[in-house]
């Protein structure tokens, strides 16, 4: 590890700690996160060159508290304001960095609630956790999304204005809130490791790592619920699928599918890993969707080949999934399933049902056709399925994938 | 979701209202793009100069004209794109683009283009 990863792997875990500090103390969540923000990219320019200060939570606490000062004394208008948050801290809060000696409450938690609030749309919340969270900048955030910077930064500011406006509180929600916003939390995690998951079989784009941010918070997460049987089972999800990441792409970005893919390659350590943490999580916590997906990426990890999955195991981990949250993607891989257990037209049998609801025109439902159709030997019905399928693809490599298939299917 | 939207018209569609409705038009849409920009959803926005060439296959070479726009009956005057929750939200937007509203069925209109994501999902 170089000296450069090493501080930006500090500075990414202080990030939520100093900012839990500063709006613990002044209470303004929206200026605390910008004056954090600052500090980190004094600290990237700062500590490479200089070494790592004694005591980096304390240096990062004083840098932005100072920041955080300057920036309600440059507002005039907020003149008897700034007297008053001066006033209020203790005469030595600004020089000295008692933070690391005594290590403060770790406000994770509660960053994550709020940056995850249900008043802001999903983009919003995902970007202000990578910032406030994650200790991305906001550069960063935005290539990762392929937006412009400004727009990357409005959306970061509409939405601390958002929270602002509903009164959004920096706290643990109680009682039965807790429940629905933990789900918020883990939603908007699971969408960040898809969009960098998703991503990475693209074309060499430059690209912050959001699958691995995603799993270092998701870890962080399990580790203050360990009893949420669901943070365990997404951090176990995104293990058991990102484990697969070095074997999903041939050598020109191409996507390949998991039927072709060279198991060798496969990350033996994460899936270990994953596995061990769902096989605890199962026996001792509540079930749910996260740990049932968890279930069904393990069964493919542990195959040796296609022919040697558990199919019977994955179509009843399948129906499991269905009852517990039913969506239409959910039909759509069982349907899969159900061909690789009872053959190709019982699937064939249920994608026309499928036709008739919400993904009528979906790709993915033209591509698993055109898939069962080849298996059962329909060729040419096949491919003109991948080509319709491929007409459709919502990206460059699952396009090119379909028409390969496509061609094959028509050279019979 | 990205999303390109492509606004439609020609100049008589375009020259139709009366100076002061063009004015409140004009600002109309300086609020919508801003609205836009503010909430974070807006990656780019372009007018287009109506002075395209088109640049086709000839016989045996590619070969440049001008236009055909002029004399089209609807050509793309300017486009933006947007980054959005959802589908929904996409609609919703081109639904609310003032000159929409503004044409009163003289024509005109927008395209909502889904773009293409560069990666791709499991298979």
């Amino acid at each position: 590890m170089t000296l450069d990863q090493s501080v930006e792997g500090l500075l990414r875990a202080l990030a939520p700690q100093v900012l839990g500090m500063l709006v613990r103390r002044y209470g303004d969540f929206a200026g605390c996160e910008d004056a954090v923000q600052e500090a980190l990219i004094v600290a990237v320019d700062a500590w490479p060159r200089a070494g790592v200060p004694e005591y980096p939570l304390g240096w990062l606490g004083t840098v932005a508290t100072r920041r955080y000062v300057d920036q309600v004394r440059a507002d005039t208008a907020r003149e008897r304001r700034e007297r008053a948050v001066v006033d209020a801290l203790p005469r030595d809060a600004l020089v000295t960095a008692p933070v690391d000696v005594e290590p403060g409450q770790d406000d994770l938690l509660e960053l994550l609630f709020l940056c995850c609030h249900p008043a802001l749309t999903a983009p919003s919340q995902m970007a202000l956790t990578l910032r406030a969270v994650g200790g991305l900048s906001t550069s960063e955030i935005a290539a990762a999304f392929l937006v412009p910077e400004k727009t990357m930064g409005q959306r970061v500011s509409r939405a601390k204005q958002r929270l602002r406006e509903v009164g959004a509180r920096f706290e643990l929600p109680s009682g039965p809130e807790r429940g629905p916003r933990v789900r918020v939390v883990l939603h908007v995690l699971y969408l960040v490791f898809n969009e960098g998951y998703s991503a990475s079989a693209g074309p060499a784009l430059h690209r912050a790592d959001l699958t691995g941010e995603a799993v270092r918070l998701a870890r962080r997460l399990h580790e203050r619920l360990p009893e949420s049987g669901e943070a365990a089972g997404l951090l176990a999800l995104m293990l058991l699928t990102e484990a697969r990441g070095p074997a999903r792409m041939g050598p020109g970005g191409e996507l390949i599918p998991l039927a072709e893919q060279d198991r060798s390659r496969w990350d033996r350590t994460a899936i270990t890993e994953g596995t061990d943490l769902l096989t605890r999580a199962m026996a001792t916590l509540p079930l749910g969707p996260y740990q049932v997906q968890a279930s069904i990426a393990a069964l493919h990890d542990e195959a040796a080949s296609v022919e040697d999955t558990d199919w019977p195991q994955i179509l009843a981990l399948y129906d499991i999934l269905e009852r517990l949250a039913a969506n239409p993607v959910v039909s759509l891989n069982r349907a899969v399933a159900l061909a690789m257990v009872h053959g190709p037209q019982a699937g064939l049998d249920v994608l026309h049902e499928l036709e008739r609801g919400v993904l009528a025109g979906n790709h993915r439902l033209l591509a698993v056709r055109a898939h069962l159709l080849e298996q059962a030997g329909e060729r040419a019905s096949a491919a003109t399925a991948f080509q319709e399928a491929a007409r459709l693809a919502g990206s460059v490599p699952e396009q090119r994938f379909l028409l390969r298939r496509a061609a094959r299917c028509a050279a019979g | 979701m990205k999303y390109l939207m492509l606004i439609y018209g020609n100049k008589n569609i375009w020259n139709s209202a009366v100076p002061a409705g063009l004015a409140a038009l004009i600002k109309e849409v300086d609020a919508f793009n801003e609205g836009l920009r503010e909430s974070g959803e807006l990656v780019a926005l372009e007018g287009l100069v109506p002075k395209a060439r088109s640049v086709r296959m000839g016989a045996d070479a590619p070969v440049v004209t001008d236009g055909p726009y002029l004399e089209a009956k609807e050509y793309v005057g300017s486009y933006f794109v947007v980054d959005v929750d959802s589908d929904e939200r996409a609609l919703e937007i081109a639904r609310s683009y003032p000159a929409v509203r503004h044409g009163g069925g003289a024509g005109g209109g927008i395209e909502v283009w889904p773009l293409m994501k560069r990666g791709g999902s499991d298979l």
